[in-house]
Order: structure tokens, then C-alpha cells, then sequence
């Protein structure tokens, strides 16, 4: 690097920009750290940075304290479930609303639109009631089907679509493709890469999902992650180095994910700010 | 933009329909029927009965153990506006989305600010901003639980090396919500960060140059230029700002289970919560809720008629 480019940094604002990283790193650095710690590290003082040993029991006492193997099984079959149905439906409706025309079809816009503006903390409390009518509380589609539609990643999809070249599909109806054929080979096709980025967004969104799985699980076997650790808490007493190893366990996944796809993480924040 | 892209039939005359004075195409009809089936049954599953209900609710005694409810009223409204507990719930709300807001908007700004001069490991230190909001937020909230620990905590003991006495944190009536802002703080600035960074990113680099030919300061242009073309980010930022806070729940479920000391953390929806689970008054907390909906639709309602009226155009 030349000197006159390293001249040209603005260091000052560098260095502001360095303590505020590190900052929020830190938090990220103690936990892992302290996952390998011992109750003496834990409760010395002055605080210790690095563990006296490193051993992985902190981890063991984890899977011995609260069935965590299982949560996490939950976690991922739940979270996977939820955004494999959450994007099916938002591919449908997102199709339907760019490509074909049927009567009606502006006033369902509208209403799937509007569904936005009511959070599901509002609907928490009837929710509750009517999957509790349908049987639903302790069992896996009880968790999972409240929370598989997206009005949000509907619209996000559906501005995937209107970006393909209207010839791309034009060409392949005056071939004969069938419409639901069009949709398969040719829609969704061209916006696959548009459509893994929505999927993994809301993957992360579920997998940390927390209010609904709480309300709706009573059981160990149902439990996800989130409801686990916050039970970890309170069994755990303070025993902090179980709790680190625990987070540890239940982040690490995340951050490798953001670190594989950060720029489509970064890009699917962006656009839903510039869709507003 | 629908309209255009819509497919046009390639068969003109075979296979039209027409309803209510307009011509479709029966291929059409029947695929759209088909896809939009399944998404009007969840749009009703998990909107519009909920929502039916939630009001109908609001009006009955319905309990959580007895699974019934008569109809009383507003007797439920009623309550609410007399009960302590809900509105130290809605203060402690709105104390904190306006901290909320303060910081995150202010110092998102700030950072983005920073990020788009010219600085080394750009890429990296933008990293570091926004890996916290990717991470699920009850395993982050553990390791903040232990930092705000008033005997083996960090935070205490780097107050100490400071010379400071030590704080409650979440133990104390006075510090507890402010802590869990630190956390929300931290855990939520990168997203803003992110919006902020692409909007100025966004402006021309032309702008700015014109404006350096014409004599402005760095300051200049960033109030006369930056800071107007990123009013609509902001203001998106501010409206989605208000309703994530008015929905907080996890972290202060996960941090302070019953609402804190002197039930200084309790938010609406821990409020709601309570009163839905721990207590089974179903009917109190559908009312309950739906003065959140209320409040969180006059925000954004307030927020969007702002946008509208003060839209800038440098084009």
C-alpha cells in the first residue's frame, strides 16, 4: 500500500469506528471464553479473561441439565418446516398477484397487505385459544402453522417476479406452457438465488423465534431452543460458564451462516428498507 | 407495474370467461384459484378469525381454566384504565421506545456516518455492527444476564476500576429498564446501521462534488444534502422502530422473568402475558391487546402522514 493512500484514512474516525466494533464483539468473545471456564474462574475476582484449563465440561452439563439435544432437534425441524411452508405459500400468492389476472384480485391484495399491520402479539391471546380448540398445544403443527405466513415475504417475493423479463414468460406461454408449468420452469427458475436469500432471512426469523413457541409448549419434547435456554436460566442458578457454553451452542450456527452470507443478509435488510 | 406483467393469453377467443363485465382467460382463473387457495385460508386462519376474535373477546370474562365467557361489556376496558399495573406497563413502554429510538437512530447515524468515510477494514468493522442482529436473542440475552450480574459482572467491575460505585443493573428499580435498553441497544443499532449505510451510499457522488465545487464544508453537505436525501430511511427506520418496541417481549421475558424489580421492565405484551397466562384472564388481555393494536396503528399512521408531507426530490 502506498503511503499517500495510507495518508489519505481518515484515521481519527477509524479508531471511533474500532472501539465501537470491538465493543460489539465483546460480548460475542466473553461468551466463548467463558463456555470453557470453571465455577473458580466464574466467581474470582479480578475477573478472569481466559479459563484455567480448557475442558468441554461445561458443555457436557449442559445436555445433563435440560434435555438440549432434543430442544435443538426441535429448533431445526420447526424453523426448517416453517420457512419451507412460509415461502410455498409466498411463491403462490406472490405468482398470482404479478402474473395472472382474476377477479377480485386487487381487494386480495389489499387484504394480504393489510395483515401487516396487525403484529402477531395482537393476535396472541385468540390464537392461542383456537389451536387449543383444535388439539394444537404440545404438538409440532401447533407450533409450526401459526407462524407460516408472510405478508412481508409475499410482497418481497412478488418483487423478485416483477423484475423477470415479462418476453421470459410471454415466449414460453405462446409456446403453450401451461400456467402452473410457466410458474415451475420458468418464475421461479429465475429468481432461485432472489428466493434463497427471502428463505434464509426467514429461516434465521424463526429459528429464533420465541414468543409463540412459549405460549404454545408445556412439554420438554416439544420445546424449542429459545423456550430451553430460557428455562437454562433458571435452572442453572448463576452457574453463568453453563449458560456461555449453551449460547455458544445455540449462536455458533447463526454467525457461521452470517459469516457464509453476509452479503445476501446485508442485501435483504436493504431491501425491505427500500421497500417501504 | 401488476398490471403490465400480467400474461397475456396467447389464444385469443378460446377459453374466455367473463365475470362481473371483464374478460379472463379460464387457464388463468384455475391456476390462480388453485395457488390462492391455500394462502386465503392461512391469510383467514391466522389474521382475520384471530382478529374476529380478539374483539369479540375483549367484550367477555372468558377464563383460561373454565374455558368459558359471558359477555360484560366493556366491563375489561373498564379495568384497564384503572389498573396500576397497566399503566406502568404502557409508561415503561413508552419510556422505552423513545430511549429506544433516541440511541439507536442517533448513534445508527453516526456509525454509518463514520462507515462511509474513508476508513480502513470497512468491510470488516461493518461486520462487527451488524453481526449482533442476526443473532437469536435469547442465547445473546444470556450473556448479557451474566454482565449485568451485580457481584461477578463485567460491567460492575469495570465501574470499579473507574472508581464508580457498583449498580443494581437488573436487580435495581432504577437501572433495570435502562439495562435492558443497553442490551436492545446493542443488539438492534446494525440494523439501522445497514439502512442508513445504503442510503448514503445511495446518493450520487455527483451531489456531493457539485456541492464541493460550490464551496460547501463537509459539514455543509451533509446537512444541506445527506441528511435530506436519507429523511425517507429515517423515517422508515422510526416507524419500524416503534412497533418493534411496542412488541418487545423476549428479552425482557428472558432477563427479568416477572416483570423486574417493582415492575419497572414490564412491557404491554409481558403485560398481556401475564394477564392471558399466569393470571388466565383471556378476556382482559384480548382488551388489553387491542389498545396495543390501537396505539401501534396511530404511530404508524402519524409516521406515514409525516413522510408523505415533508417528501424531498432532488431530481
Amino acid at each position: 500500500m502506498s503511503k499517500s493512500k495510507l495518508k489519505r484514512y481518515n484515521w481519527f474516525i477509524f479508531v471511533l469506528l474500532f472501539i465501537g466494533s470491538l465493543t460489539m464483539i465483546f460480548p460475542f468473545v466473553w461468551m466463548i471464553l467463558s463456555s470453557f471456564k470453571t465455577v473458580r474462574d466464574v466467581y474470582t475476582y479480578p475477573p478472569k479473561w481466559l479459563p484455567s484449563e480448557w475442558k468441554w465440561t461445561n458443555f457436557e452439563t449442559v445436555f445433563r441439565m435440560i434435555p438440549f439435544g432434543r430442544y435443538y432437534l426441535n429448533s431445526i425441524f420447526t424453523s426448517v418446516a416453517q420457512t419451507f411452508l412460509q415461502i410455498v405459500l409466498s411463491i403462490f400468492g406472490a405468482y398470482c398477484i404479478t402474473f395472472l389476472d382474476f377477479p377480485g384480485k386487487k381487494k386480495l391484495t389489499v387484504l394480504i397487505r393489510s395483515t401487516m399491520f396487525v403484529p402477531m402479539v395482537v393476535t396472541l391471546v385468540p390464537m392461542y385459544l383456537i389451536v387449543a380448540k383444535l388439539h394444537g398445544i404440545d404438538t409440532y403443527g401447533g407450533i409450526i402453522l401459526p407462524q407460516v405466513f408472510s405478508a412481508f415475504t409475499l410482497f418481497l417475493i412478488s418483487s423478485f417476479f416483477a423484475a423477470i423479463p415479462k418476453d421470459l414468460v410471454d415466449s414460453a406461454r405462446i409456446d403453450g406452457c401451461g400456467y402452473f408449468r410457466i410458474m415451475g420452469t420458468i418464475v421461479i427458475p429465475n429468481s432461485k438465488a432472489s428466493i434463497s436469500t427471502a428463505a434464509l432471512f426467514s429461516f434465521l426469523g424463526h429459528w429464533k423465534s420465541y414468543t409463540w413457541p412459549l405460549i404454545i409448549t408445556n412439554k420438554d419434547k416439544y420445546r424449542t431452543l429459545p423456550i430451553g435456554m430460557k428455562y437454562l436460566v433458571q435452572e442453572s442458578s448463576s452457574e453463568y460458564q453453563v449458560m456461555m457454553a449453551a449460547s455458544v451452542m445455540a449462536i455458533l450456527p447463526v454467525l457461521i451462516l452470517f459469516v457464509l452470507f453476509e452479503k445476501q443478509l446485508v442485501k435483504s435488510v436493504t431491501l425491505t428498507g427500500m421497500k417501504a | 407495474m401488476e398490471k403490465a406483467k400480467t400474461i397475456r393469453p396467447a389464444l385469443s377467443g378460446a377459453g374466455k370467461v367473463r365475470i362481473f363485465g371483464r374478460t379472463y382467460h379460464r387457464d388463468q382463473l384455475l391456476c390462480a384459484l388453485v395457488l390462492m387457495i391455500p394462502v386465503l385460508v392461512a391469510v383467514f386462519m391466522l389474521f382475520i378469525l384471530p382478529v374476529i376474535q380478539v374483539i369479540r373477546y375483549s367484550f367477555t370474562n372468558f377464563a383460561l381454566n373454565t374455558g368459558k365467557g359471558d359477555y360484560v361489556g366493556i366491563e375489561n376496558y373498564k379495568y384497564l384504565f384503572q389498573d396500576e399495573r397497566m399503566f406502568k406497563a404502557f409508561f415503561n413502554t413508552a419510556c422505552f421506545a423513545v430511549l429506544k429510538l433516541v440511541f439507536d437512530t442517533g448513534l445508527a447515524l453516526l456509525i454509518a456516518l463514520m462507515l462511509d468515510s474513508n476508513v480502513p477494514l470497512r468491510k470488516f468493522l461493518r461486520s462487527t455492527y451488524f453481526a449482533p442482529v442476526v443473532v437469536p436473542v435469547v442465547a445473546s440475552s444470556l450473556i448479557w444476564i451474566w454482565f449485568f450480574d451485580p457481584d461477578v459482572g463485567p460491567l460492575n467491575q469495570i465501574l470499579g476500576f473507574f472508581g464508580i460505585q457498583p449498580l443494581g443493573w437488573l436487580y435495581s428499580e432504577n437501572t433495570a429498564l435502562i439495562s435492558i435498553l443497553i442490551f436492545s441497544v446493542w443488539k438492534g443499532v446494525g440494523y439501522n446501521v445497514m439502512l442508513f449505510l445504503t442510503g448514503l451510499q445511495n446518493i450520487p457522488d455527483s451531489y456531493i462534488e457539485a456541492a464541493k465545487v460550490d464551496g460547501a464544508s463537509n459539514f455543509q453537505s451533509l446537512v444541506r444534502i445527506k441528511l435530506p436525501l436519507l429523511r425517507p430511511i429515517t423515517s422508515f427506520i422510526v416507524m419500524i422502530g416503534i412497533i418493534n418496541t411496542f412488541k418487545v417481549f423476549a428479552e425482557v421475558n428472558v432477563m427479568t422473568p416477572k416483570g423486574g424489580p417493582g415492575y419497572s421492565t414490564a412491557m404491554i405484551v409481558n403485560y398481556i402475558y401475564e394477564q392471558a397466562f399466569t393470571r388466565g384472564k383471556m378476556g382482559r388481555a384480548c382488551a388489553a391487546s387491542i389498545i396495543l393494536f390501537v396505539v401501534i396503528f396511530i404511530f404508524t399512521t402519524i409516521q406515514s402522514r409525516l413522510n408523505s408531507s415533508k417528501e424531498v426530490s432532488y431530481e
